[in-house]
């Protein structure tokens, strides 16, 4: 990404200097202003991938044969926080059963970098985490499952078979309890 | 003819899929239209606060929240602004913290004295000792508002769910589901949205 944004600058930078005139020395400046502040963007942007719900859906109707669990969670939830060590388990260990964990964070866009950046890092997760940023939430919530109030953690399991929503935690043993139901 | 049948079928599923996405809060919680149990709970002022104490209102805002989940935090100023629209109206703001103290120790009465007292809280902020009010509520999470309507029957749960569409940002509110629930209320008007969802802070009792 950097890279492109450097061989954009000098591509522009090159272009401009073949037709300087003096009058555009001005929009020059500009552009160059409007290109540093992309890049300091680019330097700020989050590691994880950020969806609203349009964007995110795709990963909740995956028909390839695996089955997956998507985890709804964040960072200041401390039941959440609690069960993700057996998500984390579960990842691991069913990874050659066809079993993908996707944890969801549903942290506030001021947490990205000062939170859920650091506590992915710490926690070394190595399962795949993507943010969930639609506040239109009555609208999507139903959309995941229709009985779901919004409290998390929340789970959803499902393949091209079958699907389950768990308001709810989950400890190692349930979460391999309710998985077998999806593999076997 | 052909084309009426089809426009009757599309009718009867979208009036059957009306139904089988009727939200209810909770397993044991109220619906819409059931009576509000009423409480003795502990004010961070000391005093105790019951529905009962307040002979003129018209309803109440009843919201459960807390200290510690950042969407309760996030909400604490609008809902001292919902307290402020409609206390004068009829309609005060009491809010209960439902969180087992022991459980989440950042939800600990002292704490609650604090929380109310940096934030100018204008409304009673009491304890559910023993979480014994929040499951007969059928709250679920945290801010989580069940407004009532004061009748001869009882306080009548008119509306369930969230203060309004955007947790994150107050100034990019599009629709406030409280305010139109309490103001349809007060007119005497059906209140068109009576249950919505929002992402929350799951209780820990």
């Amino acid at each position: 990404m950097k890279h492109l944004l450097f061989a954009l600058v000098f591509i522009v930078l090159l272009i401009s200097g073949c037709n300087q005139k003096p009058k555009e020395k001005d929009k020059e400046a500009a552009s160059e202003q409007v290109f540093a502040k992309f890049e300091k963007e680019a330097d700020d942007q989050v590691k994880f991938p950020v969806y609203d719900y349009e964007g995110l859906e795709p990963l909740l109707y995956k028909d390839d044969g695996k089955t997956y669990i998507i985890n709804f969670w964040a960072t200041w939830c401390k039941p959440c926080i609690e069960e993700l060590p057996y998500f984390e388990k579960v990842n691991a260990e069913q990874k050659d059963n066809n079993v993908e964990v996707v944890l969801v964070s549903l942290d506030m866009p001021s947490m990205w970098k000062s939170r859920l950046e650091p506590f992915v890092a710490k926690k070394d997760i190595k399962s795949k985490v993507v943010i969930l940023d639609d506040p239109k939430q009555n609208d999507w919530i139903p959309k995941i499952d229709k009985d779901w109030g919004g409290g998390i953690p929340a789970t959803l399991i499902y393949n091209k078979d079958k699907r389950g929503f768990y308001e709810r935690g989950f400890t190692y043993e349930e979460l391999n309890e309710e998985l077998v139901k999806y593999i076997n | 003819m052909k084309i009426l049948k089809i426009l009757g079928l599309l009718a009867l599923m979208v009036s059957l899929g009306a139904f089988s996405g009727k939200f209810t809060s909770g397993e044991d919680g109220y619906s819409i239209g059931d009576i509000a149990t009423d409480f003795s709970l502990k004010n961070v002022d000391g005093s105790m606060v019951s529905l009962s104490d307040y002979g003129e209102a018209k309803g109440f805002l009843v919201i459960f929240t807390c200290n510690t989940c950042p969407y309760s935090v996030a909400y604490e100023d609008r809902i001292n602004a919902l307290d402020a629209k409609y206390k004068s109206k009829g309609v005060p703001v009491i809010a209960i913290n439902p969180n087992n103290p022991a459980k989440k120790p950042g939800d600990s009465f002292a704490k609650m004295k604090i929380r109310a007292a940096n934030k100018d809280f204008t409304f009673p902020y009491v304890l559910d000792e023993g979480q014994k009010i929040y499951p007969q509520y059928g709250a679920t999470r945290t801010p989580h508002v069940f407004l009532l309507e004061s009748t001869s029957q009882g306080n009548v749960v008119k509306y369930i769910g969230a203060i309004d569409d955007n947790s994150h940002n107050a100034s990019n509110v599009d629709e406030k589901y409280v305010e139109n629930a309490v103001d349809a209320m007060l007119a005497g008007k059906e209140i068109k949205v009576t249950n919505t969802r929002a992402i929350g802070c799951s209780i820990k009792a």
